[in-house]
């Protein structure tokens, strides 16, 4: 490759992530080289600028056509750009966070690397929304993994947060591991890295013994990615990870890393195995008779999710498993792959509700624990008449996770069973067990709001919210009210801008 | 103007959310005025639609229609598929039911005086729910009837469990559960329909369902129409509640505040009935006749079982959950009778059975704020010390067992009519209930009236007073009037039966 040719890209399509990058290494020279009694704080305040400007730089993209730039290994397509809005607001969100948070001990002294391993942990997110390529999809995966680890630790001297990140590590190295196996058969069977020719190579491939191979590697691929998004039986890491980390970071994690967990789904299993024949005639496509193994994924994420919750008394580990159970939604989705009507916009909609509703309720906990140091449910016992209007937005947050009309949950909720119903025959079974996982939720959702209305009060120390905190939480609870009730304000944005994503995978 | 009457009549009780979200904590009773305020505009609303009914104004004149949600990008296809509109329509079953909403929450609202504690968050509550039932009422589709009706559930699990009496958790929880139950297999019925179709809307389904019209992605089979009726059967039965599916609203009922079970036994246990006319017999007719013997067979068992158990009761309030039971088990019965005096029966002990519930509840409620308990056991002699509240009581009493000239009467009458015609067997099994009617509830009301006096209420007791005469008169007076004349309820409902009975083939 010659300078010519590294000049005749479109360097513009990677502004965003430019910008995050820029924003990061600026971080990381000042908080280097500023003196120690400097306020590190107000680094948040910088990598908030970065993340807004990249946001902005990303809706001037959105005039852009299709670019694909580094043969094919970036993409800026429509997928690409309606995955890194929901990626960046949700960052800005957790930096806002993350500028409140004053844990009780352990984060005087890492102040500043917490601010800048959230935007490359960000920066990683966006490269997999944009990967045309395993090797940067893998790249991406990676710089969000390795930037989790440490910030699930940041906190020193705690031991509950050295656990985590222990645990962390292990359980992702693990599954980092698997999923590059899978990959690796991948790439022996197709010879390529790049989706797009991958796609091609597997869509002829009716050989029963290479089918077979696919079928291992997609196995693997499947379980090694089931370990980042949390699904059962591969959860286990989350609830002790969410216990120990810092709450943003833990908002972080169920929020944005979720999200990126999806993305790299979508784009291996839409790319590769939608178009593959599953049988050696090519009467079926590969997902098609695979699918059941998704399904059995997303039921089983789904009961273990909600029964679990069921018994939590810390309320990080609560909304662990309630993180579980609506991964466990989410793949239903994929599973069903939206009836194959309902699939892409289900998904981002749903990721927006999820976004809006748990930022919201972590910036609740982040507040109440960090009062009272305790992190137990009883902590919320009388909020309702402590500040009614802080008890409010949690149980919009609560109703909307809990999936109650009138909020953003519902409408995400209707989404993944309009898919599951629309073909025949219906994904009845699939459906059963998340209307019965969404009614186990009413009880440890309700009973939340049980502690916030009808407890005595707990304490009656004044309740003092940060200006950031109380950003989060206006934003997170007008958005979670105004997507319930017209969600056509997202869903006709979605498909106005965006149509039926049919740019997803290259065509040359 | 009338486009957007019924959004204004369902919205109205925001006018008094917002009054009483302004006011402070502790002005109880400025907050109880315009708690009851808020009650008005749905009230004055709903009697200007019933005026205007009767000056001859057509219903569908007031039809409100709004684009709102469209799901999936399938508007090259047709650009109505998968749209969820905002519409809002009347007919004359809906009106009924509307005027039994506003009259009943009014007066509830009225009741509400007994509140003890945090009225704002109450009557905040109180006004939400009233938009939901409203709305629930008035809905053209049913992922709108499903957000009222979701509406209806959350303000009253927080109004039971946070206002009623010592074991409101529990209640409020078990209300939860079972609701929660009932909504899931109604929004999976729902969903069905509108993932296989494209349109909830409850008319245009109603004619694909019978007349077979085009659903565009996977066929409806035959026997999969016979789910979704029973679904739908289920999940109203459940809020009705049919025998076996009663213990939350037992339980609800003995341990709600009584101005919410006004509400409770008046307006949202009705929802049960009007889901099953609307949805169960509305848009699958053939497989509704085919499900109303398991429909007659339940009201049955619901008629006999509550009377029994009424029978057994020693506190008043169960004795009228019981009673509740058993009435609708009755309307169960006429839905079943699937013959024109079945139906109207039906509807008419629907509305007959609000209101006389709602006048015992807020008896209980009198009853308990003087004396503390609403064991029967505990009462006695109340003739002596509060003759005009026993009076009442025993009206209320003879109109739940159904004494001619009162409204219990003419809708049993005309259920057992019905039901005579199409399943003789059943009725003749069902009128023994209503001989263990009037054993229940004279026993109850007598034990409570008469009876030796006890040391709990020799003490010098007030008669009702003041305010209190107006929901008990009002109740009472509207008792009488269907039960004098009935045609005040069967006009505006002669439209409405008749296209149902045309729908199920009519006899």
């Amino acid at each position: 490759m010659d300078w010519n040719t590294m000049l005749s890209y479109n360097w513009g399509a990677m502004m965003p992530e430019f910008i995050i990058l820029g924003t990061a290494m600026i971080l990381s020279i000042l908080d280097l080289f500023w003196p120690k009694h400097f306020n590190r704080r107000k680094l948040a305040w910088l990598a908030l600028t970065g993340i807004i400007l990249a946001f902005l730089s990303l809706i001037s993209l959105f005039s852009f056509e299709t670019v694909s730039i580094l043969s094919d290994t970036f993409r800026l397509d429509s997928f690409a750009k309606a995955f890194k809005l929901i990626l960046l607001f949700g960052a800005g969100l957790v930096i806002l966070l993350a500028e409140s948070y004053e844990p009780q001990e352990g984060l005087q002294e890492h102040r500043g690397e917490f601010y800048y391993l959230f935007l490359t942990a960000l920066l990683g997110a966006m490269i997999m929304t944009s990967s045309g390529d395993m090797i940067t999809l893998f790249v991406g995966l990676e710089l969000l993994s390795l930037s989790s680890y440490i910030l699930v630790g940041i906190r020193k001297h705690n031991r509950k947060s050295n656990e985590a990140s222990m645990k962390y590590v292990i359980n992702g190295g693990i599954s980092t591991a698997i999923t590059l196996f899978g990959m690796s058969y991948l790439y022996g069977v197709t010879g390529s890295v790049n989706l797009g020719e991958m796609s091609r190579t597997m869509a002829a491939m009716t050989d029963g013994q290479l089918q077979y191979i696919m079928g291992l590697a997609f196995f693997m691929v499947f379980v090694g990615l089931s370990f980042k998004i949390a699904a059962a039986p591969f959860h286990m890491w989350a609830p002790d990870v969410y216990e120990g980390a810092p709450t943003p970071v833990v908002a972080f994690l169920s929020v944005i890393s979720k999200t990126a967990g999806f993305v790299i789904i979508l784009r291996i299993f839409l790319s590769l195995f939608l178009t593959a024949p599953g049988d050696t005639f090519g009467a079926l496509d590969f997902l098609e008779k695979n699918n059941i193994y998704i399904a059995f994924v997303a039921g089983l994420t789904i009961i273990i999710g909600n029964v679990i919750a069921l018994r939590q008394q810390n309320l990080k580990r609560l909304f662990a498993f309630s993180s579980i159970a609506h991964a466990g939604y989410l793949l239903v989705a994929v599973a069903t792959m939206g009836g194959g009507y309902f699939l892409m916009d289900t998904v981002w909609f749903y990721l927006l509700a999820y976004l809006l509703m748990n930022i919201g309720v972590f910036a609740v906990i982040q507040l109440l624990s960090s009062q009272s140091g305790s992190e137990d449910i009883s902590i919320l016992a009388g909020l309702g008449g402590r500040s009614p209007y802080l008890a409010i937005a949690f149980t919009v947050f609560i109703l909307s996770l809990a999936g109650i009309p009138g909020t953003t949950g519902f409408i995400g909720k209707l989404n993944i069973f309009l898919g599951t119903f629309i073909t025949e025959p219906g994904h009845y079974v699939l459906a059963g067990i998340m209307i019965a996982g969404t009614i186990v939720s009413y009880v440890y959702y309700f009973g939340l709001l049980v502690q916030v209305f009808f407890r005595p009060i707990h304490s009656d120390k004044v309740i003092k919210i940060r200006s950031g905190l109380s950003t989060v939480i206006i934003i997170c609870l007008v958005g979670t009210i105004l997507f319930g009730i017209v969600p056509n304000l997202a869903l006709d944005f979605l498909h106005n801008q965006f149509g039926d994503f049919t740019d997803f995978i290259s065509s040359e | 103007m009338n486009v957007y009457l019924l959004s204004l009549l369902v919205f109205s009780p925001l006018l008094g959310i917002v009054m009483v979200a302004i006011m402070p904590k502790k002005e109880e009773r400025t907050i109880k005025q315009f708690g009851f305020f808020g009650t008005l505009p749905p009230l004055i609303l709903s009697l200007f639609l019933f005026s205007q009914y009767y000056s001859g104004v057509a219903l569908s004149s007031f039809d409100t229609k709004i684009n709102w949600i469209r799901f999936g990008n399938l508007a090259m296809y047709d650009p109505k598929l998968f749209t969820v509109n905002f519409e809002l329509g009347l007919d004359g079953l809906s009106l009924i039911f509307i005027l039994l909403t506003t009259i009943v929450s009014s007066l509830a609202a009225m009741a509400s005086i007994y509140i003890k504690q945090e009225w704002k968050g109450y009557y905040l509550l109180f006004l939400i729910l009233e938009i939901g039932m409203l709305g629930v009422f008035t809905a053209e589709n049913l992922i709108l009837f499903f957000i009222f009706f979701e509406m209806t559930l959350i303000p009253t699990f927080f109004l039971i469990g946070r206002w009623g009496f010592l074991e409101k958790e529990k209640a409020s929880y078990s209300f939860l559960i079972y609701n929660g139950i009932g909504s899931a297999v109604l929004l999976v019925a729902i969903l069905i329909l509108f993932a296989r179709t494209g349109t909830t809307n409850i008319e245009a389904l109603s004619q694909m369902m019978t007349m077979g019209g085009v659903s565009l992605f996977a066929p409806i089979s035959g026997s999969m129409k016979y789910g979704l009726c029973l679904a739908f059967i289920i999940a109203f039965a459940i809020k009705l509640p049919v025998f076996p599916f009663h213990s939350w609203m037992v339980r609800v009922h003995a341990e709600a505040p009584p101005s919410i079970v006004m509400i409770h036994a008046g307006v949202l246990l009705k929802i049960g009935a009007y889901g099953i006319i609307r949805f169960g017999m509305g848009i699958f007719p053939e497989q509704y006749k085919s499900l109303a013997f398991i429909v007659v067979l339940f009201g049955v068992l619901s008629l006999l079982y509550g009377a029994f158990l009424a029978l057994l009761q020693t506190d008043f309030k169960l004795v009228l959950a019981y009673s509740s039971v058993s009435h609708m088990g009755i309307v169960m019965m006429g839905l079943g009778a699937l013959n024109e005096s079945g139906i109207q029966g039906a509807i008419f002990q629907v509305i007959s059975h609000g209101l006389i519930a709602a006048l015992l509840f807020f008896l209980v409620g009198v009853l308990y704020e003087r004396t503390g308990t609403t064991m029967l056991t505990k009462l006695g002699g109340l003739t002596k010390s509060m003759p005009i509240f026993s009076g009442l009581l025993l009206a209320g009493g003879m109109a739940s067992l159904g004494l001619p000239g009162m409204s219990g009467f003419i809708s049993e009458f005309m259920v057992f009519l019905g039901l005579f015609k199409s399943q003789p067997l059943f009725a003749a099994i069902g009128a023994l209930g209503l001989v263990l009617t009037a054993v229940y509830m004279l026993r109850a009301v007598l034990m409570i009236t008469f009876g030796k006096s006890n040391s709990l209420v020799e003490k010098e007791k007030h008669d009702l007073k003041g305010l209190e005469f107006v929901p008990t008169v009002v109740l009472l007076g509207l008792i009488i009037s269907v039960g004098v004349y009935p045609n005040l309820l069967g006009g505006p409902l002669q439209e409405t039966i008749d296209a149902m009975m045309l729908a199920l083939g009519g006899r």
